[in-house]
Order: structure tokens, then C-alpha cells, then sequence
């Protein structure tokens, strides 16, 4: 198990320089680009130029560069957005992480808990009225983008019915937990059932099928055979070893929507979290915001990958390599 | 090997059995998919609508270019003539409103966006670049997988361990983030990429085309390459070695063939995540660049329109659905048809 952890890790800190390494080549060595001008915003002056040629040491040499680059991202947090009035990125980047946690959260707890009841509803009652509303659901999971779906909830919520039934719903944006409890709830019930919408379907259908597979298991018979509850069997023994792939599979959702997957739920929700900060940049072509959301976007999501594999290894010995 | 099935069924050696080579038995199983038949229908249909844009734009709808601001234009409703912006209500008639869904084919059938334009011509021609970029970028996203994983799983050894890695290290990134960042980087260049003789220019639509293809290639890698290390210890494969067939012989005609089925499986799945991504990426305004329009583009001006003229959103949301739940349909119909025992999944 500790050589299963040495190695992943080594692995996680290889995959973080490399692609600290990819972006840093994308945005600073792109072919005939000249990423002086390119990071300096839209239509910069020759002193704010001037000014980030020095910064970034874009006259000395190609390592020299790339490591003052990663110390203004990492160490002395001191990157700043030069279409923005010199806005030091990496704090806004954290003071914008609370949002984005929230709505991921919400959203994820719907989905399990929505996932795990409709999955063993599914197994238990095969071929019933579960199977083709899951299948149905999975389909518009896979099948609609999450920001028209936003779209169309904001539409019913916020347009012809916002005066009579939807009255309690807050205007578009994000309002903090520690403002206002109630219009944090409120203002995040829709963007959580929108998002977690496209993961339900999935989830539960996996859940199922794995549900299914087990319950040929020996030890599920020998389960019964002990004279156990069915419930018993289904909470302890058939549910318990699903929840591994479910864990696993959680995991990596759960990085890749905070490491960037939001982004799209909170523009159209207005939700002012790490993905709205990423769609203004965006709107300024503000190359440095974009830089440090990537790098930490992605660098949360190869740790959530790297935390999958070790529970999982920790949960299920078979997958440990030797 | 399907060369060989199919000379045996030319031969025709006993007239009662006829033999069929396996993609003739593959498609007898799609066409008795009725559900499957039914999305392939819907989707043949999308295209030739999307394809026929130009007919319905400049003979149907109105002449002009659908494309450029109509601001000042006018239209026919009701037989009267109306302008296609309409001037705000209140005292102060402030800001305009563009026309409403008209459902009348010939003029303004879904109403106009914010610069006055049809939506309805809007919706079709943005359909051919969705579907272009969609196409497009899963075609080629698929070509290089394979021909990576081809090389890969056929050498082995330090030659796969390089490419694997690569692969990994693509797969680690956050699809969307490293779209944008490739895209956004190209955006500020307005004069184009240029690699050798190859020019891009910023505007065009092969720029979202080339990078959704590039970021998706490790989703398709990964499964390829497992199909060329099975099939490449095969017997026949052994049989070609003894005969003393070249490397490139092996790879494209012994081990090609066999991982091709794999391939047109992922396909009509690939091309509903690019599309997708498309209109994800063109929502955020790093997509399709104007004068071009795509679904997600639409969508994302329809945006600011959405409690006053919700149409101009909804339509293509629902083309996007439409399109993407056939080909997600016809995916699973097809893996059914060409290997009714696979669990292959894109997710």
C-alpha cells in the first residue's frame, strides 16, 4: 500500500509540472505569438508592455521565464491582471472559491442522495416504471448542455411565473452563506437542481447495474442464507460494496466540476464563483486570470484523481499494483 | 478478414445459405433497431435542413445576407408592414426589442435576435457549423487516435510507454480549461495560426474545430489502443509474422481492419460530445467567432433576449437536444449491431 501511495504521488507531482509546463508553453510560446502583448490585455501602452516584458523576464532565458512565472503563481501570489487595473489574481481567485464550492456541494448531495434511491428503486423493482424514467433522465443528462437548461429553469423561474409561484426565488447571483443562510439556499436551490440533473440519470444507472451484478455474489446468498433482513442485505452487504465504484466515480466528477466543470452552470446563473471569474477574463481576453484558473483548476482535479485512486486502492487490495 | 468473408460470399458456394460479410449482418441488426432507424432518420433530416440553409435563406425567408445586422429592416406580418425592431415601450420608448416568433415561414418564422436578424435562417446556418465542427472534429479526433494507438500498441514497449503518458497527461487536464486556454490564446492573435503551410486564421471555424479535436484524442486512444494489444496477438496476425509481412502491412491490413469496428462505435458518440463542447465553448464566447453563428452562439445572444423573446435561446437549445440525443441513440444502436457483447462507453 505505501509503495502504491509513493508511486502515485510521484506520479501526481509529475502530471502537476507537466502541465504547469503545457500551459506555460501554450501562453507564453504559441507560434507567432507575441505573449508580451497577449498578456498585457486588450490593446495595451508601450509602458504596460514594457512593463510586463520585465515582469515576466521575457527577454532572458526560456527556465528563467517559466520559474518566474510558477513563484508569481505560487509563491509570492503576486500575478497581476494588467486589463484589470492591476488586480492581484490569485487572492480574488480564492475569494471567488466559496461560491463555486457551494454550488458543487449542493448539487452533489442532491445527486447522491437522488442517485442511490432511484438506482435501488431501479434494482429492486426491475422492469418497472424506474427503468425507462432512468434511462429517460441519463438521456437529457448526456444529451442537453447545462447552461440552456440554466436558461430554461431562469425563464420559468425568473420570467412569466417569477410573480406568482417562483416569487421566492431571489434574483439571479450568488449571496454568501455567512450574509444570509436563507438567500444563499434559495438563491442556489435552482443551479443545484440543474446540475446535479445531468448527473442523476448516470449515476443511477450505474448504481443499478452494479446493484444487479453483486446480488449473484456468494456472499449475498451466504448473507441470506444467514437469515438476515433483505434489508440488511441490501443496506450492508449489496449497497456497501457498490458504493466503491460509486466513490471512485464521485470523485473524479466532483474534481473535474470545481477544477473548471461549473464554469458553465455559473455563468448562466450569475453565480460570481472561480468559473464566472474565468468568463470575465474571458470577455477581456485577460491572458494571466486565465493562466492561474487553469493551473489551480487543474491542479484540484489531478489531486481529487490522485485521492480516488489511493481510497480506492485502500478500499478494493485487488487494484494495487504490485 | 472481411476481405476474406466477403469472397467466400461472392462465391457463393452453397446458393441456400448465402454468406454475409460482417458489416451486411451489422446493419441488418441496426435496421431492425427500430429506435436506432428512428434517430438516424431524425439526424439525416437536421442535416439536410441545415444543408439546405442557403435554399430557405434566400428564397423562402428574405434575400440579403442572413448573416449581417438588419437593424432598419422591415417585415410582413398580417400583411402590414413592420419594422423588425421594434421601439421599447413606456414614456421614454428606450432601447428596442427585436421581433417576435411570427410563425409565419416566409418572414421572421422565430422572430429576430438582438441585431435584427432572422432566427430562423439563423438557426440553420448555425447548424451547419455546429455540425461541421461536430463532424469534423470527431472525424479527426478519431483518425489520430487510431493512428496513435496503431502505433502505439503495435510497437510496444518504449514507444508505447511514451505515447501512453502523453495520453495521460492530456487526459489530466480539465477538458474545458484547456480548450480555453488554447483557444483564448489563438483568439488574441488575429492573424491566425501558422504551422508550416498550414494557416488558420482566428476567425475560422477550424480553429474550435482542431482544438476540440486535440483534447478529445486521449478519450479515444485509451479504448483503441486496448483493441490493437487484444488483436495483436491473434493467430492471423501470428500467421501474417510467418509469412514474413512488413510492419506496415501488419498494422494496415491485419490489425487495421479488426480495431476499425471500434472506432465507427465511438464515433457517432464523439460527435455528440463535440457538439457539445462546441456550444460550450461558443456559449463562452471562445467558439464560433462572428460573422459565423453556431447553436451555442445563438444561444449565448439569446441570453440578454430571454424573458422578452425566450424563442431565440430555446430553438437551438432544442436542436442541440435533438441532434445530440439521436446521435447518442444511433451510438448505442450501432454498438449493439457491430458487437452485441461490448460494454465500450465514451463515459
Amino acid at each position: 500500500m505505501l509503495t502504491f501511495i509513493v508511486r502515485r504521488t510521484l506520479w501526481t507531482v509529475v502530471v502537476m509540472f507537466v502541465i504547469t509546463a503545457v500551459v506555460f508553453f501554450i501562453f507564453f510560446k504559441t507560434p507567432g505569438v507575441d505573449p508580451a502583448r497577449a498578456l498585457a490585455g486588450r490593446s495595451p501602452s508601450p509602458q504596460t508592455l514594457a512593463e510586463v516584458r520585465a515582469q515576466l523576464g521575457l527577454n532572458r532565458p526560456l527556465y528563467i521565464q517559466y520559474g518566474l512565472m510558477m513563484k508569481r503563481i505560487f509563491i509570492t501570489r503576486n500575478l497581476v491582471s494588467y486589463s484589470d487595473q492591476g488586480q492581484l489574481i490569485i487572492p480574488e481567485i480564492f475569494a471567488a472559491a466559496p461560491a463555486t464550492l457551494s454550488l458543487v456541494f449542493g448539487a452533489a448531495v442532491i445527486w447522491i442522495v437522488m442517485a442511490i434511491v432511484m438506482g435501488v428503486a431501479a434494482a429492486k423493482l426491475r422492469g418497472r416504471i424506474y427503468d425507462p424514467i432512468l434511462m429517460i433522465l441519463a438521456l437529457i443528462g448526456v444529451s442537453a448542455p447545462v447552461f440552456w437548461l440554466g436558461q430554461v429553469c431562469n425563464f420559468i423561474t425568473q420570467g412569466g411565473l417569477h410573480n406568482s409561484v417562483f416569487s421566492w426565488v431571489p434574483p439571479l447571483g450568488y449571496t454568501s452563506f455567512t450574509t444570509s443562510p436563507l438567500h444563499w439556499f434559495t438563491g442556489l436551490i435552482f443551479p443545484w437542481i440543474t446540475l446535479s440533473i445531468l448527473y442523476i440519470g448516470f449515476y443511477a444507472r450505474v448504481l443499478r447495474a452494479n446493484l444487479l451484478e453483486i446480488q449473484n455474489e456468494d456472499y449475498i446468498r451466504t448473507a441470506r442464507a444467514k437469515g438476515l433482513s433483505e434489508r440488511r442485505v441490501l443496506l450492508r452487504h449489496t449497497l456497501r460494496t457498490s458504493m466503491i465504484t460509486f466513490v471512485s466515480l464521485f470523485g473524479l466528477d466532483f474534481g473535474a466540476l470545481v477544477g473548471g466543470g461549473a464554469i458553465l452552470t455559473e455563468v448562466v446563473f450569475g453565480i460570481h464563483g472561480v468559473g464566472f471569474l474565468t468568463w470575465q477574463a474571458l470577455q477581456n481576453l485577460d491572458l494571466p486570470t486565465i493562466m492561474a484558473v487553469v493551473i489551480y483548476g487543474a491542479f484540484f482535479i489531478v489531486l481529487m484523481n490522485a485521492l480516488v485512486d489511493i481510497g480506492y486502492a485502500w478500499l478494493d487490495p485487488r487494484v494495487r499494483p504490485a | 478478414m472481411a476481405a476474406v468473408v466477403e469472397q467466400v460470399s461472392t462465391t457463393e458456394l452453397r446458393p441456400a445459405v448465402a454468406g454475409r460479410n460482417p458489416w451486411a449482418l451489422a446493419w441488418r441488426r441496426l435496421r431492425r433497431n427500430r429506435i436506432a432507424l428512428a434517430a438516424l432518420i431524425l439526424l439525416v433530416l437536421i442535416l439536410v435542413l441545415c444543408l439546405g440553409a442557403p435554399l430557405y435563406a434566400h428564397n423562402i425567408a428574405h434575400d440579403g445576407n442572413v448573416l449581417s445586422p438588419n437593424l432598419n429592416g422591415t417585415t410582413v406580418v398580417h400583411g402590414k408592414v413592420v419594422p423588425v425592431m421594434q421601439e421599447g415601450g413606456g414614456l421614454l420608448k428606450l432601447g428596442e426589442t427585436p421581433i417576435g416568433p411570427t410563425w409565419d415561414f416566409s418572414h421572421y418564422f422565430l422572430g429576430a435576435d438582438n441585431i435584427g436578424r432572422d432566427v430562423a435562417a439563423l438557426l440553420l446556418y448555425g447548424g451547419r457549423a455546429s455540425l461541421q465542427i461536430g463532424i469534423c472534429s470527431a472525424v479527426l479526433c478519431c483518425i489520430v487516435a487510431t493512428i496513435v494507438a496503431l502505433i502505439a500498441g503495435f510497437f510496444g514497449g518504449i514507444v508505447d510507454a511514451i505515447l501512453s503518458r502523453l495520453m495521460d497527461v492530456i487526459w489530466a487536464f480539465p477538458v474545458y480549461l484547456l480548450a480555453i486556454s488554447l483557444a483564448t490564446e489563438l483568439l488574441t492573435h488575429s492573424n491566425g495560426l501558422q504551422v508550416g503551410f498550414l494557416h488558420v486564421s482566428a476567425t475560422s471555424l477550424w480553429t474550435p474545430t482542431v482544438i476540440i479535436a486535440f483534447i478529445y484524442v486521449p478519450y479515444v486512444y485509451r479504448p483503441v489502443r486496448g483493441q490493437v494489444l487484444s488483436v495483436g496477438t491473434k493467430e492471423f496476425v501470428e500467421a501474417a509474422i510467418a509469412q514474413g509481412a512488413s510492419n506496415f502491412r501488419l498494422i494496415f491490413s491485419e490489425i487495421l481492419p479488426n480495431v476499425v469496428s471500434t472506432v465507427i462505435v465511438l464515433l457517432p458518440l464523439m460527435i455528440a460530445t463535440t457538439i457539445l463542447t462546441e456550444s460550450a465553448l461558443s456559449y463562452l464566447s471562445v467558439g464560433v467567432q462572428p460573422p459565423n453563428v453556431s447553436w451555442g452562439t445563438i444561444i449565448s445572444d439569446g441570453q440578454d433576449l430571454l424573458y422578452t423573446r425566450p424563442w431565440v435561446s430555446l430553438a437551438p437549445g432544442i436542436m442541440i437536444v435533438l441532434t445530440v440525443l439521436a446521435l447518442n441513440v444511433l451510438g448505442d444502436g450501432v454498438r449493439d449491431a457491430l458487437d452485441p457483447r461490448a460494454k465500450l462507453r465514451v463515459r
